[in-house]
């Protein structure tokens, strides 16, 4: 089981980059050397922190109205770049548990539903009319409901959302991805046994031929 | 052909539902799946810990990468950090019975230099891998996406994965490259034309003349950077080129079941009636090398262009990351990339780490000297790789001119093995990100081709390899 997600009260802190890649949100050295607990302490590290380790108070998640809010306001293609998980996991430490973007990254969104957090794309007219509100000198209060799939913002505006139907039902129940899987174990094995008969050559995952010292198409391969 | 008109996307992807879940999501068979260290060092212990077993380990795999040392005997000298990477992931494969190319052994190398090489990427399989780049193995025809650490555990309980089908791009490549420029120009220039962020939600395929051109090598590095595109992954259709690529390969399959493959791999391909959600076209002819010059691979530039001034962009959101972008990269405005100082040259990677990648290099480089103050690298893709390089003497090539020859691995491309560039230095890479801290907290990454790499080692700083005296 991983959380479910009904409702999310709170501020929208917005973050208005585009292309804010997982590095950012969690560089490489930290998924290898910091304890997996400590992620959300080092997110954004680079923009959260100056070089004498003090809050940067130019990162938004460092000011007041805004610091430990759930709803994260951000640009388009928020979490492109590498898969780590972790940014996920860091991002979840730091409170966050639903992120409002004009589009994400297609590992970083599928890594966010895994962990239940919700990733929101919105397009193009909603999306900038949240993101005024979002950016402008008063924060904005924002209650994100999926089971209605609207966000709901001040003077009862409210804009709607799209996520498939599959994926609100996992959040919103909690549900775990691979236990569901494991009830279609026998629909596996009925794909793989065909499969075996189509394309056989698939399956063949013992080297044909011993390897050689040079790959022997390799030579082909000048330009 | 019978019913609708389909994509090349289409058939890779209905040929691996299992089951459909919604009207966005199906269940996927993944016929590869690869761990690499980072990952496989949980994903096995995740897999124990839910008391859980593979459903067709055959299919899985596994590779030491990401966090092991180039250094020539690194076999001898693990340092604290690697051990894990290095020592656990060893016990941990090995107790889980997968076929683990670890260090030492003959066919060890980048997960995504070695799966084709090997000839376990093939047309129309399903490739996955804990790495956004495996979009690369879709230059073979292949169906690849990078995945997260808990789709790991989901791929080795059940062989499959939850995925919405990918909206379908078209990218289609006319016109024929000019001299000294290569296909890692053609991504960047593909990247900077439409931007960073053009492809989030969309598998590209690339298409046209000059792509099936290519050679398979270039094919590669022209989809190892589609997810910097933003797209989920780049395929080419399998075509002559391919089918001989991989001809005889060691994991390809044999004799009569290669003939079938192949039959079936002819299949592999988008109707000529087919629509795509988004169709692209884009002309080589012109093109010139390509340098990046920010933080964000779609800041890219020709080669003898100049660093564009922020000032004299209009939206607000644009103009600031531009002018983050130059304050870490310490750059000015309208100043000119070539002729800027370097530091380190890095040729290597999944990227630009194969054989033909080397040959373009060593031909700049042969009978020169590296820079004074420059730190130039080369790491080969594989051991393999390194080993055809060694018998045809690129070796002694990048040696004699002043260049480290080292192990096969992710190196500075991944930067989580000791190898780095110091904070505030300069580095010309033929690696696939120049992201703030890629190569090293505070290094300062200009992505390029292997030949503007090569030429800018010679010189010390970043040099366009068509105004090289030959």
């Amino acid at each position: 089981m991983t959380r479910k997600f009904t409702t999310v009260t709170g501020v929208a802190a917005p973050l208005m980059l585009d292309d804010v890649n997982t590095d950012l949100i969690i560089p490489i050295e930290h998924c290898v050397s910091t304890p997996r607990a400590q992620f959300g302490k080092v997110a954004f590290e680079a923009i959260r922190y100056r070089s004498d380790g003090t809050d940067n108070p130019d990162f938004i998640l460092n000011q007041a109205s805004y610091r430990g809010t759930p709803i994260l306001m951000v640009g388009a293609n928020f979490g492109c770049g590498s898969s780590r998980e972790p940014a996920v996991w860091a991002l979840d430490q730091m409170g966050i548990r639903t992120i409002i973007a004009r589009s994400f990254g297609d590992i970083f969104y599928a890594n966010c539903l895994r962990n239940g957090l919700l990733p929101i794309a919105l397009p193009h007219a909603p999306y900038d009319t949240l993101a005024a509100l979002a950016s402008g000198e008063e924060p904005v209060t924002l209650t994100i409901d999926l089971e209605r799939c609207t966000i709901v913002a001040p003077g009862d505006t409210k804009i709607p959302f799209d996520i498939d139907t599959s994926r609100r039902q996992a959040l919103l129940e909690g549900l775990d991805q691979l236990s569901q899987t494991l009830l279609s174990l026998t629909d596996i094995a009925t794909f793989q046994k065909q499969d075996r008969l189509n394309r056989p050559w698939v399956w063949q995952t013992v080297p044909e031929r011993p390897r050689s010292l040079a790959t022997p198409s390799a030579d082909k391969q000048d330009r | 052909m019978t019913g609708q008109p389909q994509t090349l996307l289409d058939r890779l992807w209905s040929q691996h539902v299992v089951k459909r879940l919604s009207a966005a999501e199906d269940l996927i068979h993944v016929d590869r799946f690869f761990l690499h260290d980072l990952s496989g060092t949980i994903a096995i212990p995740d897999l124990r810990k839910r008391g859980l077993s593979m459903v067709s380990p055959e299919l899985n795999f596994a590779v030491t990468d990401h966090a092991v040392s180039t250094a020539v005997g690194r076999e001898n000298h693990v340092d604290a950090k690697s051990r894990k990477y290095v020592f656990e992931m060893r016990d941990l494969m090995r107790d889980a019975g997968l076929r683990h190319f670890d260090i030492g052994d003959a066919d060890q190398g980048i997960v995504h230099v070695i799966g084709p090489e090997l000839g376990l990427t093939l047309p129309g399989t399903t490739f996955l891998c804990t790495d956004s780049h495996t979009c690369t193995h879709g230059a073979l025809g292949a169906l690849a996406w990078g995945v997260g650490q808990t789709d790991a555990l989901h791929i080795l309980a059940t062989q499959t994965i939850v995925q919405g089908k990918p909206r379908s791009m078209r990218i289609r490549l006319d016109g024929k490259l000019p001299p000294a420029v290569f296909a890692k120009d053609v991504i960047l220039a593909v990247i900077g034309r439409f931007g960073a962020g053009a492809g989030t939600g969309y598998a590209v395929e690339f298409a046209g003349p000059a792509v099936h051109a290519m050679l398979i090598e270039e094919r590669l590095t022209l989809c190892n950077m589609a997810v910097e595109l933003g797209s989920k992954t780049g395929i080419i259709a399998p075509d002559d080129v391919t089918i001989e690529y991989l001809h005889k390969r060691p994991y390809a399959p044999a004799d009569s079941l290669w003939d079938d493959a192949v039959v079936a791999w002819r299949d592999l391909r988008t109707d000529d009636e087919a629509n795509f959600d988004r169709d692209l076209t884009m002309d080589l002819s012109t093109l010139r090398p390509q340098v990046t010059w920010g933080t964000s691979v779609d800041q890219v530039q020709p080669i003898d262009g100049r660093v564009p001034d922020p000032d004299a962009i209009a939206e607000t959101k644009t103009r600031t990351a531009m002018t983050d972008a130059l304050r870490y990269m310490d750059l000015q405005p309208n100043q000119s990339l070539d002729g800027l100082p370097v530091q380190h040259v890095f040729i290597g990677s999944c990227t630009n780490g194969r054989i033909s990648d080397l040959k373009i290099a060593a031909d700049i480089v042969r009978g020169r000297k590296v820079a004074a103050g420059v730190r130039a690298w080369v790491v080969p893709g594989s051991s393999s790789v390194k080993r055809l390089a060694e018998r045809e003497g690129l070796d002694r090539v990048f040696k004699d001119a002043g260049f480290e020859w080292r192990e096969s691995g992710c190196s500075m491309c991944s930067a989580v093995n000791g190898d780095v560039v110091a904070r505030g230095e300069r580095s010309i890479s033929t690696t696939n990100r120049n992201f703030v801290g890629r190569q090293g907290p505070g290094s300062r990454t200009h992505l390029a081709s292997p030949a503007v790499a090569a030429a800018s080692a010679l010189t010390g700083f970043i040099t366009d390899p068509r105004k090289l005296n030959s």
